[in-house]
């Protein structure tokens, strides 16, 4: 295998002339069309090294890596980011997660050479800073949740639910209750819980919603019993509606010998107004990401640290941290009771630093603050489309997200998905589509606190026109969106089928004979 | 509030708008006796100054690495970055999109994760690649699951060259499940594995170059393991040795995971890192987490989406192949712009720069009366055997300003096999002048 070592593109796609290359909207070429062995971005002496200590194992095999120098590498990064939408450049209204203004103070303090030049493993007497931190955010997050303890590794929401479920399988153990094996779980979870649940062996069941679209607890406690270990529940719910029968499904679960699990993706609805360990959670993990505002990054780093009840906190994993006196211990092994370790060294640092340096600038006032206008920013959204777009669920107030689903469309030939390319055309990223499961052809919009009245009020606009426009028949405005973006709809359906994960020189010589 | 756009006249204009007399209105569905009923213990908000001269003073309280000689490795590597890759990663572009759900405007992200993917399967000389994961300890207790599902089969071994603390990871990830064999550590790279092959094993788990340095070769373990129907998994937690080592691929590995973070990411106590997962493109439908695949728009232009959903969360929910949803897209992004930058010859003298550090932290360290080094082969990392015990020698030198590695018992604890073992590492950060420092330091410590 050879790689191009021309240094130019083999194989320039036939461009349409829509948006072929102008110099706002640049194409660019694959890295492995541009870059070649011989370039380099780096200074670096060639030692010679001898084979004595390499123990007959010297690299033979080619790394076929293209190098750049530093300026082709900033205009093939400069360019491709040019092809990214992002929450700087315009509302990002994702249902379920929380696209919110990411502060570059956060960022400007993750590089501080005191917390980004730090290794996990030098001596604890070294890191005290380290520690302090971690420590100061547990606390906001243990005081904004009120509970006791909080497993501060995991990496990710998901990791986080893997987390809270195998404490919650450690004590159930603990008590001789290792049998229960069924988790309860709405069909509006999000799709990690019942992946989660079925990951640690637990049978999932499912628990219907009611025709207001939040959780009944007669239907809980149809399903509890003496098998089921927990129940898997996001308050406030994937439909944006707190759960007004949180506080009786807690008690229902706990009377069963169940553990309530609380999905805190929409954490960011609540957050300084209702602590969950005030509605009977025992285990819920954060979204430093969502809630807390550490950047996407086009898809992570996350953090996903899990506040536990009293009932839960002795099965916490490793590592955690003991105070004595004014120094900070590392518990990095623990005693029999910890299920474990989710992951090498003490989780996302850098995260924790970006969550903490914003909570520290919201204070918890304006923490508070920013979850009441999320809340209010996607009540008014709601309000200024529900005459014109179907929202189920009668008109009661939603929390951070508005849902709609596709009854307003009926009839038009326009769907959801080509409703939300439309949107592409208009200037915003689509919202969540057909998500939540439990309304059809689901539109869920999270506008989050850092949207302001005016460009709520463009969003509601451009909204009225596309509903305007379908409901009129102008079919083609839908089908053929987005027009307006870098590329048109993708096939979908052929990179599945015939899947092509890298590249290839194969590739390029097969394209260029077609 | 600097971060919260509305004035009071806008919030009241929006509650006229919704018909509520208060934003209190819209919290009716929260029980009353739960909703605002408490004060927190917590500071109200603060200016940016305030905030910064608070972190920074937690900053302040930590050695930073780079502020003397600095010898710790043992997964998580100092090494240089260029100015460029921060630059780049911060711009708006990439750091504030979510996944690229939607591909149509999300190109940048794509072409890069489909970059991403190439580059780390020639690095690792493996058919496919996927977008990362979390970081190299929990890709391997993915890549152990996904043995499993492959083979069929229940048992798993753990090399005793394996990072303690991935073993521990893999261990608390298969706890509930029967099969896992962890060996006793072997810092003196003795092969461990071989024997406890048998028909009903998934899969073998070994480090290269392994947690005390040494490195392996898993040729003759592939054919062992291949021999009686199981995998072998490979082990990565320094990738910069691949410039100059041979890649698992290459030697028979079915699945090799990594912990990217050597390239492209700086240490930060720790986290974020990017873990890497490569495997042959037969097992690809077993594989955690997203992929990106090319494709075609409708006008038959290349393009990039994310591809193969159907073995993920979201649509398969309960039949997925893994929980996995974030990733660690922006330290990939890392990842990706500094190998570029280095490409095939900067990464090549990058490692050959690292070995020759390490060679002349070896030469060093054997001139320490009373100490041994236990490798014949090593790439940047290497075990001291000490006549002392290393962790209090350890805690002595810090006071000194020299941070000489890890005491092997800080992982290991209550093993007295392992309790005058050190492992260090050097980079092409380490000086001429820090090796001759903590080699005078040990001299000290130990006449």
């Amino acid at each position: 295998m050879s790689m191009n070592t021309q240094g130019r593109p083999t194989a320039p796609q036939a461009a349409s002339a829509a948006a072929a290359g102008s110099a706002l909207l640049p194409e660019e070429p694959l890295l492995f069309e541009i870059g070649d062995h011989d370039h380099s971005g780096v200074d670096l002496p060639d030692v010679d090294v001898s084979d004595d200590r390499l123990g007959g194992l010297r690299r033979q095999s080619p790394l076929d890596l293209p190098g750049l120098t530093e300026p082709e590498a900033m205009r093939h990064y400069v360019r491709l980011s040019r092809r990214n939408y992002s929450i700087d450049s315009g509302m990002y209204p994702l249902g379920s997660c929380t696209m919110k203004h990411n502060p570059r103070l956060n960022e400007k303090m993750a590089r501080l050479a005191g917390f980004a030049d730090v290794h996990p493993l030098q001596p604890v007497s070294t890191v005290q800073g380290a520690l302090g931190v971690i420590d100061e955010l547990a606390r906001w997050l243990m005081e904004l949740t009120n509970t006791v303890a909080v497993a501060m590794s995991p990496k990710a929401g998901a990791h986080g639910e893997l987390c809270g479920m195998m404490a919650i399988r450690a004590a159930h153990d603990a008590k001789g209750q290792g049998h229960r094996n069924i988790v309860l779980v709405p069909e509006s979870a999000h799709g990690t819980n019942p992946a989660t649940a079925a990951f640690l062996g637990y049978t999932v069941k499912s628990i219907d919603a009611n025709e207001n679209g939040t959780v009944d607890v007669e239907a809980v406690k149809a399903a509890l019993s003496d098998d089921v270990a927990a129940i898997m529940l996001t308050n406030p719910n994937t439909c944006g509606l707190f759960e007004p029968q949180v506080i009786e499904i807690a008690q229902a679960v706990h009377e069963a010998g169940a553990y309530f699990y609380c999905d805190g993706a929409n954490f960011n609805a609540i957050m300084g107004v209702v602590r969950p360990g005030d509605l009977g959670i025992d285990a819920m993990h954060i979204n430093l990401h969502k809630t807390f505002s550490t950047p996407h990054g086009g898809g992570g780093p996350g953090a996903g640290p899990v506040v536990l009840s009293e009932a839960l906190a002795p099965y916490a994993p490793v590592p955690f941290l003991r105070r004595d006196g004014d120094k900070l211990e590392l518990i990095e092994h623990a005693g029999a009771e910890s299920f474990g370790r989710l992951t090498a060294f003490h989780g996302q640092m850098g995260m924790y630093v970006r969550a903490l340096t914003y909570m520290l600038s919201h204070g918890a006032d304006g923490l508070a603050q920013a979850a009441r206008d999320a809340v209010l920013n996607a009540n008014y959204i709601k309000a200024k489309l529900r005459d014109v777009m179907s929202a189920p669920f009668n008109g009661q107030p939603v929390m951070h997200e508005a849902l709609f689903d596709d009854t307003f469309l009926k009839g038009t030939g326009v769907t959801t998905l080509d409703f939300a390319k439309a949107m592409i055309d208009e200037g915003f990223h689509p919202m969540t589509m057909y998500f939540p499961l439990v309304v059809h052809g689901a539109m869920l919009i999270e506008p989050t606190e850092s949207e302001s009245l005016q460009t709520l009020d463009v969003f509601i606009a451009a909204m009225r026109d596309l509903v305007q426009d379908a409901k009129a028949g102008n079919v083609e405005r839908f089908t053929s969106a987005p027009r307006r973006a870098p590329l048109s709809r993708l096939d979908e359906t052929r990179a599945a089928r015939q899947p092509r994960l890298k590249w290839t020189p194969l590739d390029n010589s097969r394209e260029a004979a077609e | 509030m600097r971060y919260l756009p509305h004035s009071e006249a806008d919030r009241a204009g929006m509650l006229a708008a919704i018909g509520a007399k208060s934003v209190d209105e819209l919290f009716a569905a929260v029980p009353a006796r739960v909703l605002g009923t408490f004060s927190p213990d917590l500071p109200d908000h603060q200016p940016e100054f305030a905030v910064e001269a608070h972190m920074r003073a937690l900053a302040g309280k930590n050695r930073v690495a780079g502020d003397g000689p600095f010898f710790v490795g043992a997964g998580a590597y100092r090494h240089h970055v260029p100015a460029s890759v921060d630059h780049l990663i911060q711009r708006s572009e990439w750091l504030t999109a979510y996944t690229p759900y939607q591909p149509e405007i999300s190109q940048g992200t794509l072409q890069m994760l489909f970059e991403f993917q190439t580059q780390v399967a020639h690095l690792l000389g493996m058919e496919v690649a996927n977008a990362s994961m979390y970081d190299g300890s929990t890709a391997t207790a993915e890549a152990v699951l996904m043995a499993r599902r492959i083979t069929k089969k229940d048992k798993v071994i753990l090399s005793g060259g394996l990072h303690p603390q991935y073993r521990d990871t893999v261990v608390t990830y298969l706890s509930g499940l029967s099969g896992l064999e962890c060996l006793t550590p072997s810092p003196e790279g003795q092969g461990d594995i071989v024997d406890h092959i048998d028909d009903d094993t998934a899969a073998i788990v070994v480090q290269t170059p392994d947690f005390y340095g040494h490195l392996r070769n898993v040729s003759a373990l592939a054919d062992a393991a291949h021999a009686r129907g199981a995998l072998l998994i490979v082990v990565v937690t320094e990738v910069v040795s691949l410039g100059l080592v041979e890649a698992p691929g290459a030697l028979g590995a079915d699945i090799v995971v990594a912990d990217g973070q050597s390239i492209g990411n700086p240490l930060t106590f720790g986290g974020p890192y990017v873990g890497l997962l490569a495997c042959r493109e037969k097992f690809v439908r077993q594989m955690p987490g997203r992929l990106c695949g090319e494709t075609v728009d409708a006008h038959g232009r290349r393009g990039f989406v994310l591809t193969l959903s159907t073995r993920e969360q979201h649509i398969r929910r309960e039949k997925a192949t893994s929980n996995i949803c974030t990733n660690s897209g922006l330290c990939a992004l890392a990842f990706s712009i500094h190998l570029s930058l280095l490409g095939e010859r900067g990464l090549h003298r990058l490692a050959k720069l690292n070995h020759a550090r390490a060679c002349a932290l070896a030469d060093a360290l054997a001139g320490v009366p009373g100490a041994e080094v236990l490798n014949k082969t090593f790439f940047n990392e290497m075990t001291l055997r000490l006549p002392v015990a290393a962790a209090p020698l350890v805690e002595r030198l810090a006071e000194k300003g020299i941070i000489a590695g890890l005491p092997v018992s800080r992982l290991e604890p209550g093993k007295p096999e392992v309790e005058n073992l050190l492992v260090l590492a050097a980079t092409e950060l380490t000086t001429d002048a820090d090796i001759a420092a903590l080699a005078d330091a040990l001299k000290g410590e130990l006449a």
